[in-house]
């Protein structure tokens, strides 16, 4: 049975750390272990950077919506803002080779994530999905 | 310099705030000691990054030391273990 749940914030990003909290938890409550936590929650918290930089062009007062959904199988995070709809064509982590600030962020949720898909609004909004699949043996 | 507490976008201005003053007083050695930063994300990075890069601009460098196992995941995840000269300690950054 599919379990949902919904943390609602606005893109201030003294918030985020809350957030981080709050991801957690949700990680822990679907059973991964402190390691792989860790790393969604960093994915998390690069999402949410990328929202309040490149959507609302640091705008702190903007609303930020991150539902979770745990499957049987999969934990899957649907990211949804309303600001500048992104060019998904140009969403793209940066080679590792090129050692300079910035651009890292679309490459951790990468590394972190089975699998990433980016959503553009037609006039204002995106929507980022992102899916991790569960350890083998969780409960709930 | 010592940094403590979670490095993230809101945090981080503060910390390049002070390594930015190093650099412009052309600090020959700059070590980042991180034994207090339980969570690093990629804006921790970015000014690491831009101070190593500006560090060189002079001849200078710039290290970090007492990086935690979860920051030091970050690190490894972007392979930026392999640019920054970590140290187990600040003691032993400056016994170099």
């Amino acid at each position: 049975m599919t379990k949902t749940i919904e943390l609602r914030l606005i893109s201030d990003p003294a918030l985020l750390s809350a957030m981080r909290t709050a991801v957690a938890n949700v990680c822990e409550w679907a059973g991964f272990d402190q390691r792989t936590t860790g790393r969604i929650v960093l994915a998390l918290d690069e999402a949410c950077t990328n929202i309040i930089k490149h959507a609302y062009k640091m705008q702190n007062d903007q609303r930020i919506s991150i539902i979770c959904r745990i499957t049987p199988r999969n934990l899957v995070f649907i990211l949804e803002d309303d600001g500048e709809p992104a060019d998904v064509k140009k969403i793209k982590s940066r080679p590792l080779n090129e050692i300079r600030p910035g651009g890292l962020g679309v490459y951790l949720i990468n590394s972190v994530m089975d699998k990433v898909r980016y959503k553009a609004g037609k006039v204002k909004g995106n929507r980022l999905y992102m899916h991790i699949r569960r350890p083998k043996g969780s409960a709930g | 310099m010592h940094i403590e507490g979670e490095v993230d976008m809101f945090s981080s201005p503060q910390a390049r705030q002070v390594i930015m003053e190093l650099i412009r007083k052309k600090t020959p050695k700059i070590i980042v000691e991180l034994e207090g930063v339980p969570y690093m994300d990629s804006s921790g990075l970015a000014v690491l990054i831009e101070g190593l890069r500006q560090c060189g601009e002079y001849g200078g460098s710039l290290a970090v030391a007492g990086v935690r196992d979860n920051v030091r995941e970050v690190f490894e995840l972007t392979r930026l273990d392999r640019v920054f000269k970590i140290y187990q300690n600040v003691e032993a950054a400056l016994a170099e």
